[in-house]
């Protein structure tokens, strides 16, 4: 099941820049929140933070606390696998394991971890690829193709397979579908529809229509700073925050 | 800015301000032509109702363009949904404006009567709700949309004492009953003018404040939770 997160305090600098300022953020458990925001907002930058991933870039910093579940992320003694264990992760660009079959790419991350049952492990892949909307779509080639040889939505797809196989609270989406046609799209949006029973999901997008087909929730960031989180059709109604309806009416700038 | 997107939406609002005007102008000419018995307005207000009616199937076209290819958000979308009722509306006043007008042509054919209803104060009334709706639409100004409002009720009043008054001629004079229940039916045609007013105004409070003031005016609710 999703679990909530809770973001406290937030502060995150690339060097001596500051890129994050203060982010106060609770995400409900089970929904899907979309962060919204000009190229160079910060949003990336945030979710990358929910799950460690921005320390993994030169000369980055982070300040403030994010938990997840019972989880501390930034705390003492937490690893930062642990942390990527729990919260999946999906980027903008498919990148699957192009010299791995399907089926590899789904089970890497088990086997990584030390899983070595494979009666457990063709379920599990299995399972994981039902999950994704994928499954018929491959399962009469699953170690005779290779992930790349797949199409870009079908791709995407399967990234978000490989990241639930390991069974995490929270899935993090960093624009997945905005490298897609409109039907892969869609069929990533009704995903992320169904995905919701069972994990929280949080979505960067810059396509605001998707923000509020698939979100209950929205973020609107600006210059690293959270201007208006609201239920996502205040936000895209009547917005509380004249900033924000200058961004989402096109107004911006 | 999406200057393409702005240029529809000016469009738009110069489309239905024209449209106001001749909503306004019909409902005026056809109380003149009852005041005059003038039956050459009567047919002038006839003439411009399909003037009224192509205006309101242009304003559609350009705000159904609109949503379906710039996909509005927050107070744009607010502003064509409001446009497209406000049109509505004033293609309604339109066709009361030909209802007044057709009334008046009837009352024409029979012999003048001393009828106990002042029809020019609550056509200038009802007259004046549709321009400040329309001036609190040219202004966005949610303030003015209120006061119109709040005239519904005097109105009304109008409507309902006419009624009164009517009944009571039929009553004690059969001879006029044509005529009264003539100016009956144009009380209540007024009335509807008026009410068609109220709507406009509150689509306007709805575009600028995200407010839905209908049915519960005192107790409305914001778009994205209540208030």
């Amino acid at each position: 099941m999703g679990v909530g997160i809770e973001v406290e305090g937030l502060n995150a600098w690339f060097g001596t820049t500051q890129a994050l300022h203060d982010i106060v953020m609770r995400i409900a458990p089970n929904h899907a929140t979309a962060i919204i925001g000009p190229s160079g907002c910060g949003k990336s930058t945030f979710v990358r933070c929910l799950n460690r991933m921005h320390e993994t870039l030169p000369e980055t910093r982070v300040t403030g606390k994010v938990r997840i579940g019972d989880m501390e992320v930034y705390g003492n003694g937490t690893p930062a696998v642990q942390v990527r264990r729990q919260v999946g992760m999906v980027f903008q660009k498919p990148n699957p394991f192009p010299a791995m079959s399907i089926y590899d790419n789904v089970a890497a991350g088990l086997k990584l971890n030390g899983f070595r049952d494979r009666g457990k492990l063709d379920e599990i892949v299995e399972r994981s690829l039902r999950m994704a909307a994928l499954w018929d779509e491959v399962k009469d080639a699953l170690k005779k193709k290779s992930g790349a040889s797949l199409s870009g939505g079908q791709q995407q797809r399967l990234c978000i397979a490989r990241a639930l196989a390991v069974e995490p609270d929270v899935l993090l989406m960093d624009e997945p579908a905005s490298a897609l046609d409109p039907i892969s799209t869609g069929k990533i949006e009704d995903l992320i529809f169904q995905l919701k029973e069972n994990y929280t999901i949080v979505i960067v997008t810059h396509n605001m229509q998707q923000a509020a087909r698939v979100a209950e929730f929205t973020g609107f960031f600006l210059l690293g700073r959270l201007i208006e989180f609201d239920k996502t059709e205040k936000i895209f109604t009547n917005p509380s925050e004249k900033r924000t309806e200058d961004y989402i009416t096109g107004r911006f700038g | 800015m999406r200057t393409r997107f702005q240029q529809g939406l000016d469009e738009l609002r110069e489309k239905l301000l024209k449209m106001g005007g001749m909503a306004e102008q019909a409902v005026d000419r056809a109380c003149q032509a009852y005041r005059d018995r003038d039956l050459t307005l009567c047919h002038r207000v006839l003439e411009n109702e399909s003037l009224i009616n192509a205006a309101e199937r242009e304003i559609d076209g350009i705000a159904l363009d609109l949503l379906a290819m710039q996909q509005p958000m927050a107070i744009d979308l607010r502003f064509i949904l409001a446009v497209v009722k406000i049109n509505a509306d004033l293609e309604r006043v339109g066709d009361q404006a030909v209802n007044i007008a057709e009334r008046v042509m009837d009352m024409m054919e029979l012999p003048a009567a001393e009828l106990p209803v002042d029809v020019p104060r609550m056509a200038s009334a009802a007259s004046a709700m549709v321009q400040r709706a329309l001036e609190s639409f040219i202004e966005g100004k949610a303030e003015l949309a209120q006061a119109v409002l709040e005239m519904d009720n005097v109105v009304d009043r109008m409507r309902d004492e006419a009624f009164i008054s009517l009944v009571r001629t039929m009553n004690e004079n059969p001879a006029i009953t044509r005529q009264a229940l003539d100016a009956l039916l144009l009380a209540r045609n007024l009335e509807r003018v008026a009410d068609h007013a109220t709507n406009i105004a509150e689509d306007v409070i709805f575009w600028v404040r995200g407010a839905d003031v209908r049915h519960s005016f005192g107790a409305h609710t914001t778009l994205g939770g209540a208030s």
